[in-house]
């Protein structure tokens, strides 16, 4: 690891104030990288004490401190109970050791595990901008089929982002100089463009301090995860539904997808060919095939396509099921 | 709390060279006071500097769950955590929970059930599962519970589920949740 100087922030306006410095919170992402040299801060500001810990109900919804860890956010009684496609996403992620370390701002700021990204051997345009992508051509299992550049494949890990985005959260940040700004937590994240190395639209220095949840949608809830080992793996495609049947009809639908791109996914288009149909699978169907139109897999991903259509039909009945099926 | 840098006498350092730091950890109720690398992850510290064995260094990176400890009551991988970002912490590794002439139940479960070959990922498994069983008696759900409102039984299933973070080569897996399975059961729900 490169040498580095650790200091402690008192609080979020002194860590804002350490210029140039990265911050670190549970480090279960950013030391692993460090550990490999992929990440090389030369000054590291420790913020996991700051007073940024609380689950406080806010405006009808919830404001989560960006130092909450992921499992206490799992057990909550309001997420579990208001929001449990959020405590099912968590709950999915990891394992037990790493949900008590890792943060709520952190998860949405992990990076990427493309192995080429991991390998400083090979080239990755995430790593080590021109350096072209070896996984376009190369081994692309768990890359992107949606959103993608000829610069990058790689997907965005995180499933809290994906449970997140389908509940219209929004990012409360801090900026140095003291500046606040709230930004949908859809305005995060970027697709790769000729820019994968810039995963987000995140200023220099700018802190994530708060993850606000509207009301929860009406509805049913939940999080359906596909991956190679039934515990402790990435998804290779997810999706988080908060349906609503009202008189035999879908009167809402909200959407988001995992493991598909280079950031959570949402089209409102796929949510707009559901509201208004009957909940059946030709609906359900439909609104994959607007999902999917413009999905392009790379040889060793091209089973996301149908594995994509298939877990969503299969997500929708699950919402809708005992409603008017 | 600040961080205590160890200034060299006679002037300051190049601008890359290894920072030093002054660091009190809480280890096993005892306090050791040491001058760490600010590199330096829980895990060396304990078994490098404080020469606590115990918790085992597997793949050093998060994934197989050897260098498990408790901090604060609860379980981490202490290979992916800085050591100076834990001080003042309450650190719980394995020599703290029993000792071969008065094992921990936990442990005298383990050889009750032969939940080892090797027993490298041992120390790991038991403080995870110390971690794990409070978890539980905390009422948290986990992706094997039907629905994360209950609070549900702490099966096979959820077992399995919950220790997905320890990885075991020789695959003592059902010897390890009977063990699990049997301590949990004496502890009051």
């Amino acid at each position: 690891m490169r040498p580095f100087t650790l200091t402690r922030a008192a609080s979020p306006e002194e860590a804002v104030a350490e210029t140039g410095a990265r911050y670190i919170a549970g480090g279960t992402n950013l030391l692993d990288l460090m550990k490999l040299g992929i990440e090389t801060p030369a000054r590291l500001v420790d913020i996991s004490r700051l007073p940024l810990n609380e689950v406080e109900e806010a405006d009808g919804g919830l404001r989560i401190g960006s130092q909450v860890p992921n499992s206490d956010l799992a057990a909550h009684d309001l997420v579990r109970t208001r929001y449990p496609l959020l405590a099912e996403a968590l709950l999915a992620g990891a394992s037990g050791q790493l949900r008590n370390k890792a943060t709520t701002g952190g998860n949405l700021l992990q990076r990427t595990r493309c192995y080429y990204f991991y390998d400083s051997a090979l080239p990755c345009n995430k790593r080590d901008p021109g350096s072209g992508c070896g996984a376009i051509g190369g081994v692309n299992r768990i890359h992107a089929i949606l959103g993608t550049s000829d610069k990058c494949i790689a997907t965005h890990p995180s499933d809290m982002a994906v449970a997140m985005l389908a509940l219209d959260a929004k990012v409360e940040t801090l900026r140095p100089g003291g500046a606040t700004r709230t930004l949908p937590l859809a305005e995060l994240h970027r697709l790769p463009g000729d820019t994968p190395h810039i995963d987000t639209n995140l200023k220099p220095g700018e802190l994530i301090t708060a993850v606000v949840l509207p009301p929860p949608p009406p509805g049913r809830q939940l999080y359906r995860k596909v991956r190679d080992r039934a515990s402790y793996a990435f998804a290779l495609v997810s999706v988080a539904a908060a349906i609503e049947v009202a008189d035999g009809r879908i009167a809402s639908a909200r959407l988001a997808f995992g493991g598909l791109a280079h950031k959570p996914w949402r089209n409102p288009d796929v949510e707009a060919a559901l509201v208004g149909a009957r909940p059946d699978d030709a609906a359900f169907r439909g609104a994959a095939a607007v999902l999917l139109a413009g999905a392009e897999g790379q040889g060793g991903n091209d089973f996301k396509i149908p594995l994509l259509r298939r877990t969503l039909v299969a997500a929708l009945r699950d919402a809708t099921e005992g409603t008017a099926r | 709390m600040p961080l205590s840098p160890q200034v060299a006498p006679g002037g300051s350092a190049p601008a890359d060279a290894p920072q030093r730091l002054s660091v009190t950890l809480t280890v096993n109720g005892e306090d050791h006071a040491l001058a760490l690398d600010s590199r330096t992850t829980l895990l060396d510290a304990l078994r490098d500097h404080l020469h606590l064995t115990g918790a085992k260094k597997g793949c050093d990176h998060g994934q197989c769950g050897a260098c498990t400890v408790l901090v604060e009551g609860r379980r981490i991988n202490s290979c992916l955590a800085l050591a100076a970002m834990h001080e003042g912490d309450a650190i719980t590794t394995i020599e703290g929970v029993g000792t071969p002439q008065a094992l921990h139940p936990l442990q005298a479960g383990f050889v009750r059930h032969d939940g080892y070959q090797c027993g490298y990922c041992t120390p790991g498994q038991i403080m995870s599962a110390l971690g794990m069983v409070e978890e539980h008696r905390q009422g948290w759900p986990s992706h094997a519970t039907g629905s994360v409102a209950d609070r549900p039984a702490l099966t096979r299933e959820e077992i399995a589920e919950r220790m997905s973070g320890n990885i075991c080569r020789c695959a003592a897996y059902p010897n390890i949740v009977d063990a699990i399975s049997e301590f949990a059961g004496e502890q009051p729900a």
